[in-house]
């Protein structure tokens, strides 16, 4: 479990970045954070690892203030996917995989052992694992990333905007995996992205956010589309957009669900 | 013409090859101090520009330093240090020392500087502590440019070490000032192409050196091309 207390983030001559933020993460669920740029949500994820330290509040795991451990020890205890997947491009695909461990002591040839079968579990061929981050595409590369964050089998998985920066179609496909994944790893999961969709697909709980890190609105997918706290939310969620409001018509005998312009989508189950 | 004829005729003569003043004996005096100031150079302004590159603090203190020294004379320096250390190899040895820091400590720093710090970055979030960044990855990826600073010190450094015989009995440089003095050309321009020569030797030497330490890690720039050429010799390389 991860509780942001009063969580505030102000950088000096700027303006604030997070305000007054407090949220509970429960353990084994995802929760999203979604808002746009400056919405603060980067930053808010960053100070569960301590990569960003709060101007003042605190973050729990289990309990115990983040700011009483040693931080590198944390960072370790945490597993973190960065948009660009950060991968070290000397390092081949398997060392890079195996780095955490190989930190904390486990013998080089166990650690690539277990780091091969990572590969296999994130749907990557073994054989990857002899190449160069440079030589992976950018899926590729975040699938890499994906499984250096579970080398070490960390309770907690710290996701900034892991997706963003692979074509749409491998995004879906990347988004597949970490739900099937996450269906027998049962993490807990800080999800930030600023894609609605994504948070929806994602989230057990969507957070969004406005603007200096103010929570809009917080709930499931289905309570934030259903009933938006107000103008702001019900346009960044988009539940006014035409491709959100469905309408049921027959056709053949048939329910085919359309959306307000028309375009069917799929097709009612009988 | 005839001059170089009588060079060449000297480095053919073996009585030039033996002894005291011998070449070999020489060109090893020569490599010793070229070590010696390159070594000792190094010591000093590695992990000092590493730290710099580390931080990024303090580049603007270490260009003008840096700046500043490349601007001393090292004739000069060496007159005044041998005034003050008296005949030997101390005064020499400092001089070239003076030489060689700015282009490591600017290799150093520079190398450092410019990687990338998302990767800094996320090896930083994963776990690593500062000394685990700066050992396992902004070293061997700066390795290159921190590899191209010590090779233009050693290319300085091997050419003004000639200066080593003003106040000893030292290096290539005895032929030189000796031949000058007694007027044989022959051996002064014997002298000037065994040091040119040494020079283009471990020109080559640090440059091989500078390009395999780039190989290793110039993987991510040519990520297209090797993505669809899983055979690679880097990919083999890596087993």
């Amino acid at each position: 479990m991860i509780e942001f207390e009063s969580v505030t983030k102000t950088y000096p001559g700027q303006t604030t970045a997070v305000s007054d933020f407090s949220l509970v993460v429960p353990s084994h669920r995802t929760v999203v954070l979604v808002g746009s740029s400056g919405s603060g949500k980067s930053t808010l994820l960053r100070t569960v690892n301590r990569m960003v330290e709060p101007t003042s509040g605190r973050v729990l795991i289990d309990d115990e203030d983040v700011r009483e451990r040693d931080p590198v020890a944390l960072r370790r205890s945490i597993g973190y996917v960065l948009q660009h997947g950060g991968l070290l491009p000397h390092r081949s695909v398997l060392d890079n995989i195996a780095t955490v461990p190989v930190l904390n002591g486990v013998p080089k040839r166990e650690a690539r052992t277990a780091a091969s079968e990572l590969l296999e579990r994130v749907g990557l061929d073994p054989k990857v694992g002899r190449r160069f981050p440079g030589q992976l595409s950018g899926g590729q590369q975040q699938r890499v990333g994906v499984a250096r964050a579970l080398a070490a089998d960390p309770n907690i998985l710290l996701m900034d905007e892991p997706f963003g920066a692979v074509d749409p179609i491998m995004r879906r496909e990347l988004q597949e995996e970490l739900l099937r994944l996450q269906a027998d790893m049962h993490k807990t999961i800080v999800f930030v992205t600023h894609d609605v969709d994504e948070a929806f697909l994602l989230g057990d709980e969507v957070v969004v956010l406005r603007e200096g890190g103010v929570i809009a609105q917080r709930g499931t997918p289905a309570e934030i589309l259903g009933a938006p706290a107000d103008d702001f939310v019900r346009d960044f969620v988009g539940a006014d957009r035409a491709e959100r409001e469905l309408h049921i018509t027959e056709v053949d005998g048939r329910t085919i669900a359309v959306d307000a312009s028309g375009r069917p989508v799929g097709v009612l189950a009988p | 013409m005839n001059l170089f004829l009588d060079a060449i005729a000297w480095l053919a003569d073996p009585a030039n090859w033996s002894g005291p003043s011998g070449v070999p004996t020489r060109v090893l005096q020569h490599l010793v101090i070229t070590f010696a100031a390159v070594a000792a150079a190094a010591i000093l302004a590695l992990p000092t520009g590493i730290l710099i590159g580390h931080t990024r603090k303090g580049a603007g203190i270490v260009g003008a330093i840096a700046g500043a020294a490349r601007a001393i004379p090292t004739l000069g320096l060496l007159t005044l240090l041998g005034l003050a250390l008296g005949i030997g190899l101390k005064a020499p040895l400092l001089a070239l020392i003076v030489l060689a820091i700015p282009s490591v400590l600017a290799g150093a720093y520079a190398g450092v500087q410019n990687v990338d710090s998302a990767v800094t970055g996320a090896a930083k979030a994963i776990g690593m502590s500062p000394k685990q960044v700066v050992f396992q990855v902004e070293i061997p990826l700066a390795a290159p440019v921190i590899i191209g600073g010590l090779r233009a010190a050693t290319l300085q450094v091997v050419a003004t070490a000639t200066l080593a015989a003003y106040t000893a009995d030292f290096g290539l440089g005895r032929y030189l000032f000796s031949g000058l003095k007694s007027r044989d050309y022959a051996e002064m321009l014997a002298g000037a192409l065994l040091v040119a020569g040494l020079a283009l030797l471990l020109e080559l030497l640090l440059a091989a050196w500078q390009r395999s330490a780039a190989r290793r890690i110039a993987a991510p720039a040519r990520s297209s091309s090797a993505a669809v050429q899983p055979e690679s010799p880097l990919v083999k390389e890596s087993v």
